[in-house]
């Protein structure tokens, strides 16, 4: 055999945390869209699924999203009191402290789900929860549900089918 | 109407740990209003199930059907074909509509996603309490519309008894005595001296083996079954 034939192996590259961003329209979308405009820097590693409020988000888009390869969840909506719709935030905590009961009777960390409130006007904020919610999954590690080809897309596809549906 | 309560995911887990395709069936009456076992909970039963089966390793298909009623038999008959692909079903009716699952199916292991608990009524959303204990003979008309057997921590039919304390029962000093609310009912509406009619023994007897009821106007039908 050749020596030349050995493949050297590629450096590792750091984990790079995949994380579902569902968000309300009125508050943290607008917030995390001026971050965008005001050229705020955050990690890559969040992918955004728009709700018009956040109480439309079901404990079932947050299960489809772990299924789909999502390695964390982060729900961000109003702040308490300034729901557009009243208490739409307030039902998506209640949904997000639940949805955590049953992540951890399955076995998966509940800490990988986690919801926030970040104002319209709080880009910074949205910057900070994003890197919080980064350095938390990368210390958990990666998905212990995490298959091969759940890119960033498709775990956002899979959850936007099911709001779909 | 039904009011059930879902099982401890664990429970549910270990009875199909040993089967690889699962049917969970859901029943879209009762227990879809107490948010126990609809088409939401099936969904989310199979989501957490998946989850959990993935974690594990272990392989198998997971379906998820839900139907109007499991507890009339029209509804659950198309299920038998359905079900043909499957080890294993999960039934998050209530304990009638399981039997009724597992007789239909009755090669097949029905297990139950649901603890049944009482006949009940819906104080608020995800807010159920218990009102009837299904006793085979009302006493609502005579008790101001609040049942004693079931409302009464004793089922007195003739109350109250000794321990009643401010209103509220010896039991549980939180819980309000059944019979104080029976006395103030009927005294605000005028039919006060109901109360001292001496209610009879309760017919016990009607409650020691499985209930039939036929109506009569199926009397002749079903009168060779009887």
């Amino acid at each position: 055999m050749e020596a030349s034939k050995v493949i050297p192996t590629a450096p590792v590259a750091e984990f790079q945390p995949k994380i579902l961003a569902l968000v309300c329209t009125y508050c943290t979308y607008t917030a995390a869209d001026m971050a965008g405009s005001a050229r705020m820097q955050y990690p890559p590693t969040v992918r955004i699924v728009k709700y018009l409020c956040t109480g439309r988000i079901d404990i079932l888009h947050i299960l489809k999203a772990f299924e789909a390869g999502a390695d964390a969840v982060m729900v961000s909506g109003c702040e308490a009191g300034s729901c557009h719709f009243l208490e739409g935030n307030l039902r998506a905590r209640e949904r997000v402290e639940y949805a955590k009961k049953l992540l951890a009777e399955i076995g998966l960390e509940p800490e990988r789900l986690e919801m926030f409130e970040v104002a319209a006007s709080d880009a910074p904020k949205w910057v900070m929860v994003v890197r919080e919610m980064t350095e938390r999954v990368k210390k958990l590690g990666p998905s212990p549900l995490h298959r091969e080809g759940g890119s960033p897309a498709q775990v956002a596809a899979a959850v936007q089918r099911v709001v779909a549906q | 109407m039904i009011i059930a309560e879902r099982k401890p995911f664990k429970e549910i887990q270990e009875m199909v740990a040993p089967y690889g395709n699962v049917l969970i069936v859901g029943c879209g009456t009762c227990v879809a209003v107490c948010l126990a076992g609809g088409e939401k909970e099936v969904g989310l039963l199979a989501a957490q199930l998946k989850l959990a089966r993935n974690l594990a390793g272990q392989a198998g298909r997971l379906g998820e059907i839900t139907v109007e009623r499991q507890c009339d038999r029209e509804f659950i008959e198309p299920l038998q074909e359905s079900a043909a692909d499957y080890e294993a079903v999960i039934s998050t009716a209530c304990g009638a509509g399981v039997q009724f699952l597992a007789a239909l199916l009755k090669e097949k292991p029905v297990f139950p996603a649901l603890n049944t608990t009482f006949i009940g009524v819906n104080e608020a959303a995800g807010h159920y309490t218990e009102r009837c204990r299904s006793c085979h003979q009302c006493y609502l008309g005579i008790t101001g519309g609040i049942c004693p057997v079931t409302m009464c921590t004793k089922g007195l039919l003739n109350g109250p008894c000794g321990g009643t304390v401010a209103g509220k029962c010896e039991v549980d000093p939180e819980r309000p005595c059944a019979w104080c609310e029976i006395y103030e009912r009927l005294e605000s509406q005028g039919r006060l001296g109901q109360i001292e009619a001496i209610l009879p023994l309760h017919p016990h007897s009607r409650t020691t083996s499985p209930g039939t009821v036929i109506h009569p106007a199926y009397l002749r039908r079903y009168a060779a079954h009887e």
